[in-house]
């Protein structure tokens, strides 16, 4: 896993109460998601309450950090400087070997070349807090 | 089955829009000539009305008005708001809650960002719904996925993936829509394109060109509902409520439980089974076109082709003028107007050709028109089937 400096700018992701432990463990570039102990499946995103039986007894594991590119769409036009010093950058959601999705971007290689179905694994970019804002790579 | 089937009727309707793509109005100014213009068309007053709906407050526009309404509603789901507020007002006319209700919608992004005051959506900020507690912020934002039409764009991507829907499919929806604005003298863009001008527009996030998204025009419009039973003796033919339908299944695109299948596919058939109806008794479809497939998901979902082949479907131009299935009959937010919130657009279009008002555009012989709104990122669908005089019996 790689470190990027953090990009002038970028708009970093507020910290809520409920999302704490999840940021906390970016700072070590962990991965974690929230589970529901009643129902055991994996909650994205972070909440106070499992979004299936609306119960309260959730905890945080470690997650793999490998998922699949579910879509990807390529910023082309007047993309956010702040995100890939003005280039075209790929934004894609992510179905995690756990079973949730996330929105992320895919790194590491031409974005035009992330394609639905893609595997690939976590990677970090650092934000101005030491925390990490989790990005995909392509991995085998 | 409670059904809502005929108890009450659009009597009035009121739009505005313009080639320039600027009012001159704006504001309360534009929102009270369009409900002025709406209840003129039903032969109502002001003093007739005792429901209000508006997306921000209703509580204000009627303060405004200086009307003391029995029923309020303020929902405001993005763009299918209008059609909700339909579904509402028709339930609180059939409850009796009240009489007369207007909605009203007056938006100027485009004369806004000449003035140097706030404009349409931008960069990084968040769709209008998305105020107050935002896990977007959170989860989505800092990735810089462009609003609103990033999360079209995954769905777009998702659907070529899955279906083998091509750019060019997508591309002949902006063209045939372009077809029909030929024909409103009201719309943004008036001459006809080809599908290599949509693919040779700039692309704006990958797979979707500029002519694949909606406008940013200024724009405004009214209704005016009431009982079946009160409309019969106003001043133009009634178009009935037949039925309605909402569903939502997310805000965030990441919370999309199905790309390729919105809500729509819950709102769509209820509001036809409320109504008797199936896709073959449609004669216009007023699809919210926020995008190209927007629209293209809104052809599967309510039943008009399969899923996944919503491409095909629109090949040979079906959607257009003399086509079998009519759509986006005033050119759409893709080419008539777009202001932010397109819903009571799809609502007057519906309610002038099932009157024959439509002129060059009339679909001849029109007797049942849906009108499908969709708000948020292809978040809240909401689904409305009017009818003729001859569709009630």
């Amino acid at each position: 896993m790689t470190s990027t400096e953090p990009p002038p700018g970028r708009m970093e992701p507020p910290v809520t109460p409920t999302s704490e432990p999840f940021w906390e463990a970016t700072k070590q570039r962990q991965l974690v998601l929230q589970w529901c102990t009643e129902c055991e499946r994996a909650i994205f995103f972070p909440r106070d309450n499992c979004p299936v039986c609306l119960g309260s007894s959730l905890d945080w594991r470690p997650a793999s950090g490998r998922g699949v590119v579910h879509s990807v769409t390529v910023e082309t036009s007047s993309p956010n400087p702040a995100i890939a010093g003005g280039d075209p950058y790929a934004v894609a959601l992510v179905d995690l070997e756990e079973g949730v999705r996330m929105m992320s971007n895919i790194v590491g290689c031409p974005p035009g070349e992330v394609a639905v179905g893609q595997a690939v694994q976590v990677t970090w970019a650092q934000l101005s807090d030491g925390r990490h804002l989790p990005q995909f790579e392509r991995r085998e | 089955m409670a059904t809502l089937r005929g108890a009450a009727a659009i009597v009035g309707v009121a739009d505005d829009a313009s080639p320039t793509g600027e009012l001159s109005l704006s504001g309360r100014a534009l929102e009270t000539a369009m409900i002025e213009q709406a209840l003129e068309d039903a032969g109502l007053s002001i003093t007739d009305v005792d429901g209000i709906c508006h997306v921000n407050s209703s509580v204000a526009m009627a303060e405004y008005l200086g009307i003391h309404p029995r029923y309020t509603e303020s929902t405001s789901t993005g763009g299918s708001s209008y059609e909700i507020h339909v579904e509402h007002a028709a339930a609180a006319i059939n409850a009796g809650l009240a009489d007369v209700i207007v909605s009203v919608y007056a938006s100027t992004p485009r004369s806004d960002r000449k003035r140097g005051g706030r404009g349409g959506p931008g960069r990084g900020r968040p769709p209008m719904m998305m105020m107050g507690p935002n896990p977007a912020a959170e989860w989505e934002m800092p990735y810089g996925i462009r609003m609103p039409m990033g999360p079209y764009a995954l769905a777009a991507t998702r659907h070529m993936a899955e279906f083998g829907t091509t750019a060019e499919q997508l591309a002949q929806i902006a063209v045939s829509t372009r077809d029909w604005a030929t024909m409103n003298p009201k719309a943004r863009f008036q001459e006809p394109m080809t599908i290599d001008d949509v693919l040779a527009s700039p692309m704006q996030t990958t797979p979707l060109h500029l002519l694949d998204c909606c406008l940013v025009t200024d724009g405004a419009g009214a209704f005016v509902m009431t009982s079946a039973e009160r409309a019969k003796d106003l001043r133009k033919p009634p178009v009935y409520v037949l039925g309605a339908g909402t569903c939502h299944d997310h805000q965030m695109i990441s919370q999309m439980p199905n790309l390729t299948t919105t809500a729509g596919a819950i709102s769509g058939p209820n509001a036809f089974a409320m109504a008797g109806i199936k896709p073959s008794d449609v004669s216009l479809l007023m699809g919210y076109d926020s995008f190209t497939i927007t629209a293209l998901l809104h052809l599967e979902d309510l039943g008009f082709c399969a899923k996944g082949e919503g491409g095909p479907f629109v090949e040979d131009a079906k959607i257009g003028p003399g086509g079998s299935l009519p759509m986006n009959t005033n050119g759409g937010g893709l080419s008539y107007t777009h202001p932010g919130m397109y819903g009571m657009f799809l609502i007057a279009e519906s309610v002038r050709q099932l009157r024959g008002e439509c002129g060059k555009r009339q679909v001849q012989g029109a007797d049942v028109a849906v009108a499908h709104g969709s708000g948020g990122v292809l978040s809240c669908m909401s689904t409305i089937v009017f009818g003729t005089e001859g569709t009630l019996s």
